[in-house]
C-alpha cells in the first residue's frame, strides 16, 4: 500500500527525523491560507506516484495569490493517471546539499536493506550508474537490527560536509521506523542539509507491505488504496482477485499461475482475455460470487474456465460455479478444462447440472473461447 | 528441500480443518508423519499420532523430526517457524500466503544461520511420487503424479500441477516436483530448486515453471548453462500487464525489471526450451529425450 508524502512525512518525524513544517490543503483558500501562516512555502501535489515536479506538481509561493494560483493549477492535474486531490503546502528552505536514505525488502539478500548517497534528489539508480560508489548499500541481519557502527561504517569515506555521525543517527531512525510500520520501502529522497546545518527530509515515500496491513490498522487508514474499477472494488470486497483487462475472453480459474497461464494461452491463440479472475487458495469456495463478478463485464462475448486442483478442490469451485450459472442462466459460451483434486466428481456434476463435458486440456478450452468470442464479434 | 519417504514430518497445525484433512492425505500416501503440534491440545493424540504443546517438545519428548509442515494462520508462522528452527528443524515447509514479509526475512535469517531448508512460503509443498508429500498437493492422483524421471519446478501450485499433468499424459513421470512459492522473498529460491532437481536420483530432465516478477529466473539460468540434463521452461504472466500484482505477492512486473522477455532471453541463452504454451511440455521432452 502506497503512502503519499503528507501520510509518510509523520511517521519519520514519529522516529525523531526532522521534516519542514507543513499543511494539507485540499482548496487553493486552504493553500493560501498556510502560506500566510508558513511564509515562503513549496506547494506539492499529493499523488501515490513519483515524478510530480516533472509533471508541474511542484510550485513554489511567496504570497497568498501564488499560493491560491499555484492549487489552482495543480488540483485536479492528472500525474500518472492520478487525479490531484490534495496539496501539502510546506515552509520552503535553504538547500546546501542534498542526500538519499531508504530501507527496502531485499530480495536477493533476503533481508532488510539500507541505501544510502550523496548524491541525494536524483534517482537512486541513475546516481549508482553515474558512481558504483556514490550508493552505499547495507544488508542487516534483521533479528538484530541497524547498528550504529554499521551505519557509520556505511557512509566512510563519503563527501557529507562531516555529518557522518548525524547522518548514521538519522539512518539508525529510519530503519527503527522501517521495521515500526512494516514497510517494504521507506525513503527520504532528498534529505536535505540545510544552509543552517540542520538535515531535514523533504520527501518521503513510504510503501506498506500489503502483507503487514492487519496489524497495522491505524496507520493503514491514512494510505491511499490501489485505484480499483468498479468490478475490481467488487472483487476485493467479496475476497476475489479480479483485474479487469481490455479483451473479450472471460478467464476464470484457480490459482494465480494457472490463472496467469490462462490468459496467455488464450493470447496465444489470438484472443484478448477480459479479466484475471483467481479463485485459488481460501478462495475456492466463492465460485459463485466469481461467475457473477466475471459475468458484470460486458465486454466479455465467452468465457473460459480453468481448473487444476491441489489446494483447492475443483468439485467445490464446478459446483460454485454451476449454482450462479443455474441462478443466472447466461446466454454465453463457456468452455471448462478441469484437473486435479476432486476432478472425478467435477466432471460428473458438469454433465449432469450442465450438460457438458470438460475439454480434455486447457489449450483446446482457451482456443475454442477465443473462437467463440471471434464469432460472437462477427 | 525435497522430502523423501525417510523423513519423518511434524505437522504445526495439525488440529486445525485444514491440517487434519491434508495430514490424513499424507499419511494415506506414505508421508511418515510423527507427531503434530498445537500448545492448547498438547498430550491428545490427533490422526494417529501425539500432539505436542511446541516444535522443542515434539524434538526433545517424541521421536524427534526431520521437516515440520507448517498449517498456521499468517501472524503466528514467524513464532512457530522459529520454534521448529531452534529445535533444530533440517527444513520447513510453509504453507500459508500473506505472511508480513518482515517476519519472513526474520525466519529466514535463523533457518540460514542453523543450516534448516525453508520451502515458501506462500507454497503448495512438494511431491516425491511414490513416496511421500509434504503440503496440499494432489499427489495421490496418478494422472498428474505418476512416478517417473522428469523433476519439476514451480512458482505455483495449480499450475505446477498441471504441467505434471501435461508431463504424465506425454507418457512420462515426475522424479520429484518442488513447489516454491509465490511470495518475493522465500526460502527456497527457483536456483535451488532447480540444483536440488539436477542432482535428485532418477532425474533425467528439468522443468522449470516460472512467472513475472523478481529476478529468480534469470538467476537460475545462471546454474541451467553449466548444466547437462536438459532444461524446459515456462514463465507465466506474459499478458499481464505492467505495475499489478498478478495475484501472487510476487508477481508483479515494474519498470522494466521482473518481465516475460528478460527471462525468457536469459533462460533460452542458458541453452533451456522456454515453451509459449504448458502443452509443449510433452512434444519438448520427447525431442531433448528422446
Amino acid at each position: 500500500m502506497n503512502f503519499e508524502e503528507y501520510a509518510g512525512k509523520p511517521v519519520l518525524a514519529e522516529h525523531g527525523i526532522a521534516i519542514p513544517d507543513g499543511r494539507l490543503a485540499r482548496t487553493p483558500d486552504e493553500a493560501a491560507a498556510a502560506q500566510i501562516e508558513l511564509g515562503p512555502v513549496v506547494v506539492k501535489a499529493q499523488v501515490p506516484t513519483g515524478k510530480r515536479g516533472k509533471a508541474g506538481g511542484i510550485k513554489i509561493a511567496d504570497t497568498p495569490e501564488d499560493a491560491r494560483a499555484a492549487a489552482e493549477a495543480i488540483l485536479g492535474m492528472d500525474i500518472g493517471g492520478n487525479i490531484v486531490k490534495r496539496l501539502l503546502v510546506e515552509g520552503r528552505q535553504a538547500i546546501a546539499r542534498e542526500f538519499y536514505a531508504a530501507v527496502l525488502n531485499d530480495p536477493v539478500s533476503k533481508g532488510p536493506m539500507v541505501l544510502f548517497s550523496a548524491l541525494g534528489g536524483m534517482d537512486v539508480e541513475e546516481a549508482a550508474e553515474q558512481d558504483a560508489d556514490a550508493v552505499r548499500r547495507q544488508p542487516v541481519d534483521i533479528r538484530v537490527g541497524l547498528e550504529v557502527a554499521e551505519a557509520r561504517a556505511m557512509l566512510a569515506g563519503l563527501d557529507i560536509a562531516g555529518l557522518n555521525d548525524d547522518i548514521a543517527d538519522i539512518l539508525v531512525r529510519l530503519y527503527g521506523a522501517y521495521r515500526a510500520v512494516d514497510a517494504e520501502l521507506l525513503e527520504i529522497n532528498p534529505l536535505a542539509l540545510l544552509d543552517s546545518g540542520e538535515l531535514l527530509a523533504l520527501d518521503c515515500k513510504f510503501v506498506m507491505d500489503d502483507s503487514g496491513i492487519k496489524r497495522q490498522q491505524a496507520l493503514a487508514e491514512a494510505g491511499t488504496p490501489d485505484k480499483l474499477t468498479g468490478l475490481e472494488a467488487e472483487g476485493e470486497a467479496k475476497g476475489l482477485k479480479y483485474i479487469e483487462l481490455e479483451g473479450d475472453v472471460g478467464v476464470l480459474a484457480n490459482g494465480a499461475g494457472l490463472t496467469m497461464t490462462t490468459m496467455d494461452v488464450v493470447r496465444h491463440h489470438g484472443g484478448v482475455p477480459a479479466n484475471f479472475l483467481e479463485i485459488g487458495g481460501e478462495a475456492y469456495t466463492k465460485g459463485t460470487d466469481a461467475l457473477r463478478l466475471v459475468l458484470e463485464n460486458p465486454k466479455i462475448k465467452s468465457l473460459v474456465i480453468n481448473f487444476c486442483g491441489a489446494f483447492a478442490r475443483t468439485d467445490v469451485m464446478t459446483d460454485g460455479i454451476l449454482t450462479g450459472w443455474e441462478e443466472l442462466k447466461p446466454d454465453l459460451p463457456v468452455f471448462w478444462s478441469v484437473h486435479g483434486t476432486g476432478d472425478v466428481e467435477a466432471v460428473a456434476m458438469l454433465k449432469d447440472r450442465l450438460g457438458v463435458e470438460p475439454l480434455p486440456t486447457m489449450d483446446e478450452a482457451c482456443k475454442a473461447a477465443v473462437n467463440a468470442a471471434k464469432e460472437a464479434s462477427q | 528441500m525435497i522430502v523423501r519417504g525417510t523423513d519423518r514430518v511434524l505437522i504445526q497445525g495439525i488440529t486445525g480443518k485444514q491440517g487434519t484433512f491434508w495430514t490424513e492425505r499424507m499419511q494415506e500416501y506414505g508421508t511418515q508423519i510423527v507427531g503434530g503440534v498445537n500448545p492448547k491440545k498438547a498430550g491428545t493424540v490427533h490422526c494417529g499420532v501425539p500432539v505436542y504443546g511446541s516444535a522443542k517438545d515434539a524434538m526433545a519428548n517424541g521421536e524427534g523430526f526431520d521437516v515440520s509442515v507448517l498449517f498456521i494462520p499468517p501472524l503466528g508462522v514467524r513464532d512457530a517457524a522459529m520454534d521448529a528452527i531452534d529445535a533444530g528443524a533440517k527444513g520447513l515447509v510453509i504453507l500459508t500466503e500473506h505472511i508480513p514479509v518482515q517476519d519472513v526475512m526474520y525466519f529466514l535469517a535463523a533457518a540460514r544461520e542453523r543450516g534448516c531448508a525453508v520451502t515458501g512460503p506462500n507454497t503448495a509443498g512438494g511431491v516425491t511420487p511414490g513416496e511421500c508429500f509434504a503440503g496440499f498437493m494432489p499427489a495421490f492422483n496418478e494422472k498428474i503424479f505418476k512416478k517417473g524421471n522428469i523433476g519439476v519446478m514451480s512458482r505455483s501450485g495449480s499450475l505446477g500441477t498441471l504441467i505434471c499433468l501435461n508431463i504424465v499424459q506425454a507418457g512420462y513421470g515426475i522424479s520429484a516436483f518442488v513447489g516454491i512459492g509465490g511470495d518475493p522473498i522465500i526460502g527456497t529460491t527457483t536456483r535451488d530448486a532447480v540444483m536440488a532437481l539436477d542432482s535428485f536420483p532418477g532425474t533425467d530432465a528439468v522443468v522449470m515453471v516460472g512467472e513475472i516478477g523478481g529476478a529468480m529466473e534469470e538467476d537460475a539460468a545462471e546454474f541451467v548453462s553449466t548444466m547437462s540434463k536438459p532444461v524446459a521452461a515456462f514463465i507465466a504472466g506474459g499478458a499481464a500487464p505492467a505495475g499489478k500484482k498478478m495475484g501472487h505477492a510476487g508477481a508483479i512486473v515494474m519498470g522494466d525489471k521482473g518481465t516475460y522477455a528478460s527471462k525468457k532471453t536469459a533462460l533460452e541463452a542458458a541453452g533451456a526450451v522456454v515453451m509459449p504454451t504448458p502443452s509443449q511440455v510433452g512434444d519438448i521432452l520427447k525431442e531433448r529425450l528422446g
